[in-house]
């Protein structure tokens, strides 16, 4: 029986959270942002979240109504200020969230190197500017570059698009975006899809995500805030 | 501007004397400019805002592959109507299409691309650029300002090139290329050419090279600005 699980409700996949873990949210914007999970953690109540997402929120969906509703203590993130992150820039301003900005790539490759176990990697990202204060300089070949740690979530809530009942997941287009890095970086990956496919239904070759990262499968019927995610 | 003026102005924007247009270009044109310098079949990454606008100058059969940053190569223009797909959009979340042979690939892919040195050119905009190719575009520094780095960091030291397209003067008339930028950095050493509206600028090591003029000379460049110009 495959250690994955595929559930039936999207309170299921979120129950067990802990207060303060370290959630990694897939998403670009609104595209893989997965609303629903978001929506149950909210009723599920776990708070004094750090949350790891590209965005800090966009309107009053998603990650922005999880801000608002006061759960999250800290967010790393590379892009927070949007035209429509008012939900975040108010409690910033007030004081009520922390920030840590991580250039975008960054944030990619040190949820990578958390999946891969890797301990640390240089990258020139970020040399000579304020995002490289108290990082460790070494000049390799003449170049210089900064030392990076993993970035490892306790949970990562994604969006795919098909699964298969064991955890294999296939996206769809720009929405893949964290995806894939997140699933492996997390000790507990949920992930809630358009639709599960029969053992067998998706193109081993197509597999994006391999079940190994999938504990926890919820299918969405539909989805919502499409409309707004094609502001 | 005809294609014929186009095509001479860049022929002699090898020698050392700039060729002159006689007026400050839109930037639509100056989009046209950028586009002109793009070679055929580049991977090119377009950032948020005014670069977008190149791509309309880009002719189908150069070859060029756009790259956005959220996990594609092959992206399309904007969508429109029917074609809107909240899964598919550029860096700046706005609904795009996809060419054939587009591929899309996850976040960690994307920026190794950049970092592994496989984009040939990206086209940024910028709050101030020095004359050494230092790049200011993500924060003004200002207490009240949140900080939003995006990919610009990891876009500003991976492109092969890095051109910033930017107006030369700030809406208070401060020039944006400088001895030393003052806002914080986004890259060191980094832009290898600056389009602005009036001139456009190649940054070399031995110093900063004027290409063309657009209704301004380099002698009035050369008063309105605090960096040496060839």
């Amino acid at each position: 029986m495959s250690r994955t699980a595929v559930l039936e409700s999207t309170d299921e996949a979120v129950a067990g959270i802990e207060d303060g873990s370290t959630i990694l949210v897939g998403g670009f914007g609104l595209a893989g942002m997965p609303f629903d999970l978001i929506d149950a953690l909210i009723r599920q109540g776990a708070k004094d979240l750090t949350i790891v997402s590209n965005n800090a929120g966009n309107g009053n969906v998603g990650l922005a109504a999880l801000l608002a509703a006061g759960r999250v203590r800290k967010v790393l993130c590379s892009f927070p200020r949007q035209v429509d992150s008012y939900v975040f820039d108010t409690l910033y301003r007030e004081g009520k969230i922390e920030l840590e900005v991580v250039p975008q790539g960054n944030l990619a490759e040190r949820m990578r190197a958390a999946g891969a176990g890797i301990g640390a990697f240089y990258c020139p990202t970020a040399v000579g500017t304020p995002l490289a204060e108290g990082k460790e300089v070494r000049t390799i070949d003449g170049r210089d570059y900064l030392l990076e740690y993993p970035i490892k979530g306790d949970y990562a809530l994604i969006s795919a698009h098909r699964a298969d009942p064991i955890g294999n997941l296939a996206y769809r287009k720009t929405a893949r975006n964290f995806g894939p890095v997140m699933a492996t970086a997390a000790t507990t990956t949920i992930v809630q899809v358009d639709e599960v496919v029969p053992l067998g239904g998706l193109d081993p070759e197509a597999v994006v995500t391999p079940s190994i990262y999938v504990d926890r499968i919820i299918p969405v019927k539909a989805r919502h805030y499409t409309v707004q995610g094609a502001r | 501007m005809t294609t014929d003026a186009t095509a001479s102005t860049r022929s002699a924007s090898t020698s050392e004397a700039p060729m002159t247009m006689d007026h400050p270009l839109s930037m639509d044109e100056l989009a046209a400019v950028i586009a002109r310098d793009i070679p055929a079949g580049a991977f090119v990454n377009l950032g948020i805002g005014r670069p977008t606008k190149i791509a309309d100058h880009l002719p189908e059969e150069l070859g060029v592959v756009l790259h956005t940053e959220n996990g594609m190569l092959g992206m399309g223009p904007k969508a429109e109507g029917a074609q809107i797909d909240p899964d598919l959009t550029n860096a700046g979340k706005v609904p795009v299409t996809e060419l054939p042979g587009a591929a899309y690939f996850h976040h960690a892919d994307s920026f190794a691309m950049m970092r592994g040195g496989h984009l040939d050119v990206c086209v940024l905009g910028a709050y101030q650029v020095s004359e050494h190719g230092d790049l200011a575009n993500w924060h003004t520094g200002k207490p009240d300002d949140i900080p939003a780095v995006g990919g610009a960091m990891d876009l500003a030291i991976g492109a092969k090139d890095v051109y910033v397209m930017m107006t030369l003067f700030t809406k208070s008339g401060a020039p944006k290329l400088v001895p030393q930028c003052t806002y914080p950095l986004t890259g060191i050493g980094c832009v290898s050419r600056v389009y602005t509206e009036v001139a456009t600028f190649d940054l070399r090591p031995h110093g900063v090279h004027v290409l063309e003029t657009y209704g301004t000379t380099l002698n009035e460049l050369r008063s309105r600005l605090d960096v040496e110009l060839h």
